[in-house]
């Protein structure tokens, strides 16, 4: 996929109405917050003019149908994909200021699996931006490592070779290399994506913990099913954004059928 | 023809200074090869090397016009090299422009700018040749190499070439392997990817023009791709594979050069990336993590695995084994006596067995994406495959709600 060469248009508040900047200011509790987000692959649109907020404290999920924008939000709030206008403020400040306080973690899909690593280098690489060039990985970083790996269950597995491990094992590796950046807000890129069943109840298992202890989490969600018993929050999205709040709020049939059309029934789990 | 104590003189420096000099130059220029190509190979970028090295021909011939423009002698070499660079970077803009701008893919793109600045440079390299300017002999040795005549300054550039290399591959390690492995994630970690592959591109050009001096430029990508093919065959991990890949393409130039010094008139490049290529088929064939030879032992001894598993369950129905190569299995390993009648161990086996094949079944059942790789696993000790947790989690299925528990 090739993306079009488009430079973040900066944003005019001049035309805002006054009382909408206040409701702007007053939740800064939002650990991100994107405003009149807009994205598009080449001509087509991804995202039109998204607002959203995800409070600290709270476990939120992006659901919608396929090609609703659900990854491209995170992409695009991460500046891992450039867009058209709109911006992204973490904690109230510009990702720049803060990256050290998330963590993101892509598909498993994304990666080739087959690269010389073990399941300890993968984790270890979270230490990377907090080492810099010179310092070199000591027994207090392993240990730090190992115990990412034991919150997630895979331990015995340190010294094995990335490609052999089972999808979920796979995609536990990746939590732990989120951990290990020790980040205050963890962003997950369809984390239950192809994983088996005690993978998806060790991750979740783990995100309320966190959550509980006042970390942040916004995962790209598929299993509509699964939204009321894991959720807090929610942001119905497909292209534009159809809800945003609280899952007894914005997660509800008028706001579904309006993002996925007629068809209200539970889509197929899609393998990324 | 081939003389056997020029060989070992050459091989303990005292074949004299100039191949000793030689030889250190090659060992040095193919451990900064395999280092830097690494890195190339894990970002799955090899190829560009080749058009990166046949597009500093141009340059070579261009800079030779402007020095004997100027009245210089034209075979100045930092002026050479200067030249192999920036033509070089102009190959390089170009590959990047048509893939990027274009539909082209980036094998396609590589064709085009490699054959046409290779063209273009034999073509200025025969109207050098025709004018008779600026003693333009041995101007051609760039397209293969040459080690006659190295001097002790190409060597000491050699040497600096390498640490610089080194100093620049420490420090960047981590971006570099980041950005190889998982893209996505380089970026969120404040990473910017162009300025890491354009450091790449920078390294992989700086080995390259240097390499122009001794295996010449149709070669020398073979010191960028060998040795880390070679060396991934040894190797799961990354730290290791620069390490195993920079010692091959060492080994290389020392027993290159070493050889070509032994037989009159070989050629020393040529040489080099044969015993490259030499090392690269011993690996492929023999190494441990990923070799053919490995490769057809883990066969056997899955089929191995097959008889014994099938053995154990039939030990445990109390069934007759009539299989020859299972009984030859489960008598190897002392599970049955001569008479076919298991041993204690055999039995204990046998339970373990039916135990690890019951939660195995469950998680087959889990997973029916996973059918081939279940399939693959069930034959090893659990605990190998599995962690204690989802061990655990099966267990519990199987005990189902009355929580009694398998037999261990």
């Amino acid at each position: 996929m090739r993306w079009a060469a488009t430079r973040p248009l900066p944003v005019s508040t001049a035309n805002w109405p006054v009382a909408e900047m206040n409701v702007h200011v007053a939740d800064s509790g939002a650990a991100l917050k994107v405003r009149g987000l807009s994205v598009a692959y080449g001509d087509k649109p991804a995202l039109s003019s998204v607002d959203a907020a995800f409070q600290q404290g709270r476990m939120s999920a992006i659901v919608g149908p396929n090609g609703a924008g659900k990854s491209t939000l995170l992409k695009a709030a991460m500046g891992i994909i450039p867009s058209i206008s709109g911006d992204a403020l973490f904690f109230g400040r510009p990702l720049d200021e803060v990256r050290s306080r998330i963590a993101y973690v892509p598909q498993r899909a994304s990666v080739d699996w087959d690269f010389p690593a073990t399941v300890i280098d993968v984790v270890l690489m979270g230490l990377y931006r907090s080492l810099g060039p010179f310092k070199l990985i000591g027994r207090g970083q392993r240990a730090l490592a190992l115990n990412c790996l034991e919150e997630v269950d895979m331990v015995s597995l340190a010294d094995r070779q990335i490609g052999q491990l089972s999808g979920g094992q796979q995609q536990r590796v990746f939590i732990a290399r989120a951990l290990a950046q020790k980040a205050d807000l963890l962003l997950l890129d369809e984390p239950f994506a192809g994983v088996d069943a005690a993978t998806e109840k060790t991750i979740i298992t783990l995100l309320k913990k966190l959550v509980r202890e006042g970390g942040t989490a916004v995962a790209v969600h598929h299993d509509l099913s699964t939204v009321t018993a894991y959720f807090d929050d929610v942001l119905v999205l497909n292209v534009r954004r159809i809800a945003n709040g609280p899952v007894d709020k914005a997660f509800t049939e008028e706001h579904l059928a309006e993002a996925y059309g007629g068809r209200l029934v539970q889509p197929e789990p899609e393998l990324a | 023809m081939f003389d056997i104590s020029a060989f070992v003189d050459a091989l303990t420096f005292r074949a004299g200074y100039n191949t000793a000099i030689v030889a250190i130059g090659a060992i040095l220029l193919g451990w900064a090869g395999g280092t830097v190509g690494t890195y190339l190979l894990l970002r799955q970028r090899s190829l560009v090397s080749d058009a990166l090295s046949h597009a500093t021909l141009p340059g070579v011939g261009v800079a030779f016009l402007v020095m004997a423009w100027f009245g210089g002698s034209g075979r100045f070499l930092p002026g050479l090299l200067l030249g192999a660079a920036i033509s070089a970077m102009i190959g390089l803009a170009c590959v990047e422009w048509l893939t990027r701008r274009t539909r082209l893919k980036s094998d396609a793109a590589i064709g085009a700018v490699l054959s046409s600045f290779f063209g273009l440079g034999i073509v200025l390299l025969t109207v050098i040749q025709s004018l008779g300017i600026g003693r333009q002999a041995g101007i051609g040795s760039f397209l293969l190499g040459s080690t006659s005549g190295m001097l002790r300054n190409e060597a000491y550039t050699l040497a600096a070439l390498a640490l610089f290399v080194a100093f620049l591959v420490f420090v960047f390690r981590r971006p570099l392997t980041l950005v190889c492995f998982d893209e996505t994630f380089a970026r969120t970690s404040g990473i910017d990817i162009r300025r890491t592959d354009l450091l790449l591109m920078f390294l992989v050009m700086a080995v390259t023009v240097t390499g122009l001096r001794i295996v010449g430029l149709i070669l020398v990508v073979a010191l960028l791709i060998i040795p880390p093919v070679a060396a991934r065959f040894w190797t799961e991990k990354t730290g290791t594979m620069i390490v195993a890949s920079g010692l091959i393409g060492a080994a290389s130039g020392f027993v290159g050069t070493a050889l070509s010094a032994s037989v009159p008139n070989f050629p020393a490049g040529p040489v080099i990336v044969l015993v490259a290529a030499v090392l690269f088929a011993l690996s492929l064939l023999f190494a441990p993590a990923r070799g053919v030879f490995y490769g057809l032992y883990r066969a056997r001894a899955f089929s191995r695995k097959v008889h014994r598993r099938q053995g154990l369950l039939a030990i445990l129905r109390g069934e007759a084994i009539y299989d020859h190569d299972t009984l030859k299995v489960l008598r190897s390993e002392k599970l049955i006596h001569g008479d076919g009648t298991p041993t204690r161990a055999g039995l204990d086996a046998a339970e373990t067995a039916a135990r690890e094949e019951a939660l195995w079944t469950i998680y087959a059942r889990n997973n029916p994406d996973a059918a081939n790789r279940a399939a693959r696993m069930r034959l090893d000790p659990i605990a190998e495959r599995l962690t204690a947790g989802e061990i655990a989690e099966l267990e519990r299925q199987f005990a189902g709600p009355s929580g009694v528990l398998p037999a261990r």
